[in-house]
C-alpha cells in the first residue's frame, strides 16, 4: 500500500481553515477535522495514488459535516433547539474585526450547501470543476448555488437581509426529569 | 457576443480562457452594476482570507499529525501506543485518586463514619478528578459547547435548581469551550470549560450546598494541590466553586479572583432553592 501520510498532514492547515469557515467555531472546526482524519485513515486503502488527494480528503470532510448537521438538527428536535449562537474569536486587529466578524456572522448564515460551494471555490481556490467533483454535484448546481451564495452574502454584509432570526426557531427548554 | 450574468462569476474565479476572460472584463467594465458585482465578490474573497487565513499559520495540533501518522504504521503498533496511552491517563487517574485517599480525608471520612466529612475539601477534590478527567479530551470535552452558551447555562441551571453562569475569562485569555453536567456527592453539579489561545485547560466546578448544613457557609479561597492539578475553592451564597488548572498557582490565582468577582457580582437571589439532594434508601448509613 503505497501512502503519503505526511502529504495528508500537510493539508491539515487547509482543512482547518476550511472547517473554521464552515463552521464558524473553533471547537466545533476542530472536531470536524479530527473526524475528517479519522475517516480518511480508516478509508486509506479505497485513495487511489496518483488522484487528487487534496479533492480527496475534501470529499470526506463534507460527509462527515453533511452527517454531523444531520444528527445535530435531530438533537435540536428532539430538545434544544437555540439556533444561531456564534463565539467570535478575535484574531484581528481592532478596526478591522467588526467586518470580519461580519464576515462569519454572515457566513454562518448562509444555507449550508451554498457557503460549501462558496469557500471552496472563493477560499480554497478550487475550480468550478474540482468544487463539483468534491462535492459530488454537477457543475451547474455548483454554480448556481455560487451565484446565490455571493448574492446572499453581499445583501448579508449590506445589512439588506434581516439578520438572526431567519430560520431560527424558538422553543422552550424542555424539562429533562 | 452574448454575455450572462454566471460570466462575471467565471472571470473572478478565473474560470475563463484569456481571450474570452478579455472580452467578459470588457463587458463588466462598461456597466457600474456589474462592475460593483465583480468588485463586490471580489471584496467577499478579500474577506475570507482576512478572516480565515491566519488558521493556515497555526501549528497543527499535534494530536491531528498523531492521528494520521499512527494511522499508517502497522495497526498492531498503532493499537499498543494507543492503548498505552489510555493506560497513562487512566493510571493517572487512579493515582491521583490513590494519593488523596492517603492524605487521609477520603479514606478517614468515609470508613470511620465518625466527624462529617469536609465537604469542602471533598468537593475541591472531585473537581480535581472532573478536571483530570474531563480535560483532557480532544473530542469530547463538553457536552454542550460554549457556542451554546445561552442554552448551557439554562439547561445547567435547571438541573442544579439554581441559576448558574458561565464567567467570561476573555480578558484572561480563556474562552469558554462548554459544560458539562455531573454527578456529585448526592446531587448535579455542573462544570464549565475553559481554554486559552495555548490549549491550556481550567474547568470550573459548580455545587450546591443545602443551606444551613455544615459546610455552606461562606469562606475565603482555599487551595489545594492534587499531583499537577492545582485548584481554589470556595464558598459563596450556597454554592460551592473548584477552579482547577494544571498551571501554577500564581497564575490561577488572578483568574480565581476574576471568576469570584464575577459570580460575586452577578450574584442570583437567594430565593432560588438550591437541588434537593437525593434522599439514600432507608437503612444506609
Amino acid at each position: 500500500m503505497s501512502i503519503d501520510q505526511e502529504a495528508l498532514v500537510a493539508l491539515i492547515p487547509r482543512l482547518r481553515r476550511y472547517a473554521r469557515a464552515l463552521t464558524g467555531e473553533r471547537f466545533r472546526a476542530d472536531d470536524l477535522v479530527q473526524d475528517t482524519l479519522e475517516r480518511a485513515i480508516s478509508k486509506w486503502a479505497l485513495w487511489r495514488p496518483g488522484t487528487d488527494l487534496r479533492a480527496w480528503t475534501f470529499t470526506i470532510m463534507h460527509n462527515v459535516f453533511v452527517n454531523q448537521v444531520k444528527r445535530s438538527v435531530l438533537a435540536a428536535e428532539s430538545l434544544d433547539p437555540e439556533a444561531g449562537m456564534e463565539v467570535e474569536d478575535s484574531g484581528a486587529s481592532a478596526d478591522t474585526l467588526a467586518q470580519l466578524s461580519g464576515i462569519n456572522s454572515a457566513l454562518q448564515r448562509l444555507p449550508d450547501e451554498q457557503r460549501e460551494v462558496l469557500l471552496l471555490v472563493t477560499l480554497e481556490g478550487f475550480s468550478y470543476d474540482e468544487a463539483a467533483h468534491t462535492l459530488g454535484l454537477p457543475i451547474g448546481t455548483v454554480m448556481s448555488r455560487l451565484a446565490r451564495a455571493r448574492a446572499r452574502l453581499a445583501a448579508l454584509l449590506e445589512g439588506t437581509v434581516g439578520s438572526g432570526t431567519q430560520g431560527a426557531v424558538q422553543v422552550q427548554l424542555k424539562a429533562v426529569k | 457576443m452574448s454575455f450572462s450574468e454566471i460570466d462575471i462569476h467565471r472571470l473572478v474565479d478565473g474560470e475563463l480562457p484569456p481571450a474570452r476572460a478579455a472580452e467578459v472584463a470588457a463587458w463588466v467594465a462598461a456597466d457600474a452594476a456589474r462592475s460593483a458585482q465583480a468588485e463586490a465578490y471580489r471584496h467577499q474573497r478579500a474577506l475570507l482570507h482576512e478572516r480565515y487565513d491566519a488558521l493556515l499559520a497555526e501549528a497543527t495540533p499535534a494530536a491531528m499529525a498523531e492521528t494520521v501518522r499512527a494511522g499508517t504504521v502497522t495497526s498492531r503498533a498503532s493499537k499498543r501506543a494507543a492503548n498505552q496511552s489510555h493506560f497513562f491517563r487512566v493510571a493517572g487517574i487512579a493515582l491521583l485518586a490513590g494519593a488523596c485517599t492517603a492524605g487521609g480525608w477520603f479514606g478517614h471520612a468515609r470508613l470511620s463514619g465518625g466527624a462529617a466529612p469536609d465537604t469542602l475539601t471533598a468537593m475541591s477534590h472531585r473537581a480535581a478528578i472532573a478536571h483530570v478527567v474531563y480535560s483532557p479530551e480532544v473530542r469530547h470535552p463538553v457536552e454542550v459547547a460554549g457556542s451554546d452558551e445561552a442554552h448551557l447555562v439554562r439547561w445547567l441551571s435547571a438541573r442544579l435548581a439554581t441559576p448558574v453562569r458561565a464567567p467570561a475569562l476573555g480578558p484572561q485569555g480563556y474562552q469558554l469551550v462548554g459544560g458539562r453536567l455531573l454527578p456529585g456527592e448526592d446531587r448535579p453539579v455542573a462544570q464549565f470549560m475553559y481554554q486559552n489561545a495555548a490549549g491550556k485547560r481550567l474547568t470550573l466546578y459548580v455545587s450546591t450546598l443545602t443551606p444551613g448544613a455544615s459546610g455552606s457557609r461562606e469562606t475565603a479561597f482555599r487551595f489545594e494541590r492534587y499531583r499537577n492539578v492545582n485548584t481554589f475553592y470556595w464558598v459563596e451564597n450556597t454554592r460551592g466553586y473548584a477552579l482547577s488548572g494544571d498551571l501554577a498557582r500564581e497564575e490561577l490565582m488572578p483568574v480565581a479572583r476574576t471568576v469570584y468577582d464575577q459570580l460575586m457580582k452577578t450574584a442570583p437571589e437567594a430565593s432560588a432553592p438550591p437541588a434537593q439532594p437525593v434522599q439514600p434508601a432507608k437503612g444506609q448509613p
